[in-house]
């Protein structure tokens, strides 16, 4: 058994801006960072187009919160949105004196770019690669503490809870096959978001909802989880991302006659250059569903991985595309053969991002005694209905920097935890793992089988466009499906680095977040932000201003509400 | 019709319960646009479970994927099929490397020689975060950049015959990796990096065979970044025996 004072379960941004928060507190504390791949392989790494703060004269805070709140139709708690945007400006200045590499004004200042839904140019980058040069630099400065203690490659199993408290975690270390005991007074959990639950998203292999699954079965609940959010550019076939940067250096969407259709929604007029929050620059939702009305119209473009759109850059010139969007190049060339200095980019909108997540506070705790979570695996909720593009970078250094102080003033004023109880809890864990997994016999259904069909299933009963009796078949299929993963088969008898074993057990977490996705959305009879009902097509506060939480029950989730904190901006008609 | 097939030759090792590497065959449909990694997932999914390998972005930025795929470091998620096919691909795990099982290959040397290099800012006064940022012109950024873009995939090891003879030289990703931050206008720790990249087993071990920028998928050029290290160590070495009094 291991002991350490704060376990971070995840090692991509949010994680690691806690465990440097939390070692900053004090020295004495003791930090151990799990996570199931090597820190700098998370998922923070995908994220391109940049980081939004006030920085600039002509910006203020009430003005990115007032962006913030209006892109979340409202379902944003106004208080955490109001810190969030406060704290955003430090946080960002502290990246930046730690190495991280932001593209430059002709001055020496950090450089900023338009962003959908943003009224004025706030979103910090370094070129198209914000999320890598940020991971790096985060996960390089880590190296700085000692008492910072990585376990990678160690995939957490469980969380451990005792007399009402978090108490530790149970985790396979893919070394050897052992079941790592360690046990701390509090453990945050940072694990990202679920994107792989859908079978078209931009998400990493890695992005399947363990955190979320880990405290929904600790008793957590799971807040706002039918807020899904399509960003509207991704690449057919695989979903890789094209940065929403790319429109705010002035790109445009045509549709099959070459026409720039945002126009026809309430979005124009067009215009040569990009104009905030107009065209190109509506907030993803939005635009997500444009381009759903325009395939509905038949004025997509259709390949062999379904309809699409072009994204136009080609009028930007090689010299602004290699400077400000290398990647996006990089990306087009190797896997459509496109070249955007020439020619447009295929897209069409692709799963993203999770607004919702482990029901926390603005400190990043949740209801459990000693359990934190921070970043997208975590619903504060600054995002609520609908995120805006480059606050998600934002939220995991503001919200991590929180949760990591807030557990390191937790566990200083706690005393150690008594291993005897943690002990025959660690050996219960192990014997579920291995008879229902490790060295279970029998069984024929496979783990890719069931896991397509659940991805199938949310995609048609949680898409961008939902309605009734659709998601009730989902919520059936998904409860048959659970039904079906005990049944799985497990050929792989070895203990070192057996992926099998790793993938059935991220497809079980995976089946409780989808769950909780598509029973949060069967009860939210309205439209808001990114969930659009065919049958309640209208936003109604007098019933669903408020957040959805999710608990977990053997017969499936129970849902509840909470009401949503509004300080200073009421709520008002979204229009753009 | 019927449908076009490829064989990927995999390299299987389980210990334990293999005694040694061996090649595994597996034929499957050919897909224009597939890479070796979609190749890798359709084997793991649909023919055989017990295959491991590490992956997770699929699109060239998180590293995971480095193999050798026919006797070459690649990423498996930007090697595609239809630059082999209808040749056999061979995939083997990375050279130069421990395997630990199948694909994947034990890294814990290299993490510990990107920390050796004190991969972070340091500065002589820290300034603070309320006195706001440090000024960088374009021209500073670009002094470093380059050597920003690394993404610690490890080919360049794989594909250093230097690092493959001798294990304990630092190797290109962790010199480029110093040298970024020695370049950087923001550092003030090039003395403290000197040890270890002046070291016999940094910088003066590379005899300049250039492989690593060869193979590197991002352009990082480490064999720049180490012929300049040389340089930078070597004015040291005049400046301390020609002027062994000091001159900074």
């Amino acid at each position: 058994m291991l002991t350490h004072d704060i376990i971070i379960v995840g090692g991509g941004g949010a994680g690691l801006r806690a465990a440097i928060a939390a070692a900053e507190v004090s020295q004495k504390l003791s930090i151990a960072l799990v996570s199931k791949v090597y820190p700098m392989r998370s998922h923070t790494v995908s994220a391109e187009g940049g980081t939004a703060a006030v920085l600039r004269d002509f910006d203020n805070l009430d003005l990115h919160a007032k962006d913030t709140i209006f892109g979340a139709d409202f379902l944003a708690d106004q208080d955490a949105v109001e810190l969030f945007v406060k704290e955003a400006p430090g946080e960002l200045i502290q990246l930046e004196h730690w190495g991280c590499p932001w593209s430059r004004d002709p001055d020496g200042r950090v450089s900023v770019r338009s962003f959908g839904g943003m009224s004025v140019d706030r979103t910090l980058f370094a070129a198209d690669k914000t999320g890598f040069h940020l991971l790096h630099a985060l996960f390089q400065t880590s190296l700085k503490y000692d008492r910072i203690v990585r376990y990678d490659e160690c995939f957490v199993t469980s969380l451990l809870v005792d007399g009402g408290r978090v108490r530790g975690i149970t985790a396979l270390n893919l070394y050897n096959g052992q079941l790592e005991v360690i046990v701390a007074k509090a453990v945050i959990v940072c694990t990202g978001g679920g994107g792989r639950v859908f079978p078209f998203t931009t998400n990493a292999a890695i992005k399947t909802g363990d955190g979320m699954a880990l405290a929904y079965r600790a008793g957590v609940p799971l807040k706002d989880m039918e807020f899904v959010q399509y960003h509207p550019t991704g690449l057919p076939g695989t979903g890789i991302l094209i940065t929403e940067a790319s429109r705010g250096e002035g790109g445009w969407l045509k549709n099959k006659d070459g026409y720039r259709y945002l126009q026809d929604y309430g979005l124009g007029p067009p215009t040569d250059t990009p104009v905030h929050r107009k065209m190109e620059l509506g907030p993803r939702d939005i635009l997500s569903r444009c381009h759903m009305q325009e395939y509905s119209k038949g004025r997509t473009f259709e390949g062999p991985y379904g309809h699409y759109v072009h994204l136009d850059l080609s009028h930007l010139g090689e010299e602004v595309i290699d400077k400000k969007l290398p990647f996006v190049r990089e990306l087009a060339r190797n896997y459509v053969g496109i070249d955007p200095v020439y020619e447009p980019i295929p897209v069409r909108p692709v799963v993203h991002y999770m607004m919702g997540g482990i029901h926390t506070d603005v400190t990043g705790k949740t209801p459990l005694d000693g359990l934190y979570a921070a970043g997208e695996t975590a619903c504060v909720s600054i995002n609520g209905a609908n995120r805006l593009g480059s606050n998600s970078l934002t939220e995991l250094l503001v919200f991590g920097a929180r949760a990591g102080r807030a557990a390191a003033e937790y566990a200083l004023g706690q005393p150690s935890p008594t291993s005897n109880p943690l002990e025959a809890m660690a050996k219960d864990e192990r014997q579920r793992l291995d008879r229902n997994l490790i060295r279970k016999p029998g069984g024929k259904e496979r783990i890719a089988a069931i896991r397509q069909e659940m991805q199938k299933a949310m995609e048609d009963g949680a898409g961008i466009y939902r309605k009734e009796d659709e998601m009730k078949n989902s919520c059936n299929i998904l409860r048959q499906l659970r039904e079906r993963f005990s049944n799985i088969i497990i050929e792989d008898r070895g203990d070192v680095f057996n992926t099998e074993v790793t993938s059935a057990l991220e497809l079980d977490f995976m089946l409780d977040v989808a769950e909780a996705v598509v029973h949060s959305a069967l009860n939210r009879k309205e439209s808001r932000g990114s969930h659009t009902r065919t049958d309640f097509p209208k936003r109604d506060d007098a019933q669903f201003l408020k957040h959805t939480l999710a608990h977990r029950t053997p017969q499936g989730p129970r849902i509840e509400y909470l009401p949503v904190t509004i300080t200073r901006w009421q709520p008002e008609e979204r229009k753009y | 019709m019927s449908k076009a097939t490829i064989t990927l030759n995999v390299a299987r090792y389980r210990p334990g319960q293999e005694p040694a590497p061996k090649i595994q065959a597996y034929t499957i449909p050919y897909h224009n646009d597939w890479v070796v990694l979609d190749a890798l997932n359709y084997i793991k999914d649909q023919i055989d479970g017990t295959l491991s390998y590490r992956w997770s972005c699929r699109m060239g930025v998180c590293g995971s994927c480095g193999m050798m795929v026919n006797g070459v470091p690649k990423l498996t998620c930007a090697a595609f099929l239809r630059d082999y096919h209808p040749q056999e691909i061979q995939v083997e795990p990375l050279a130069h490397f421990p395997v630990i099982r199948d694909l994947v290959v034990d890294i814990n040397d290299f993490m510990d020689k990107l920390k050796s290099v004190k991969p972070w800012i340091i500065r002589k006064v820290e300034k603070p975060v309320s006195q706001g940022e440090y000024r960088q012109t374009p021209q500073e950024l670009e002094a470093y950049k380059q050597f920003t873009q690394c993404i610690n995939c490890m080919l360049c090891y794989a594909a250093c015959p230097v690092y493959g003879l001798e294990p304990e030289f630092l190797g290109p990703a962790a010199i480029a990796l110093g040298y970024r931050y020695n370049m950087d206008s923001r550092d003030q720790g090039q003395e403290l990096r000197k040890p270890v990249l002046g070291d016999h087993a940094g910088v003066w071990q590379c005899t300049f065979v250039g492989e690593c920028s060869e193979v590197c998928p991002k352009d990082v050029d480490p064999a720049a970044a180490i012929q300049r290290s040389k340089v930078e160590a070597a004015k040291d070495w005049f400046k301390s025996v020609l002027l062994p009094w000091g001159s900074r």
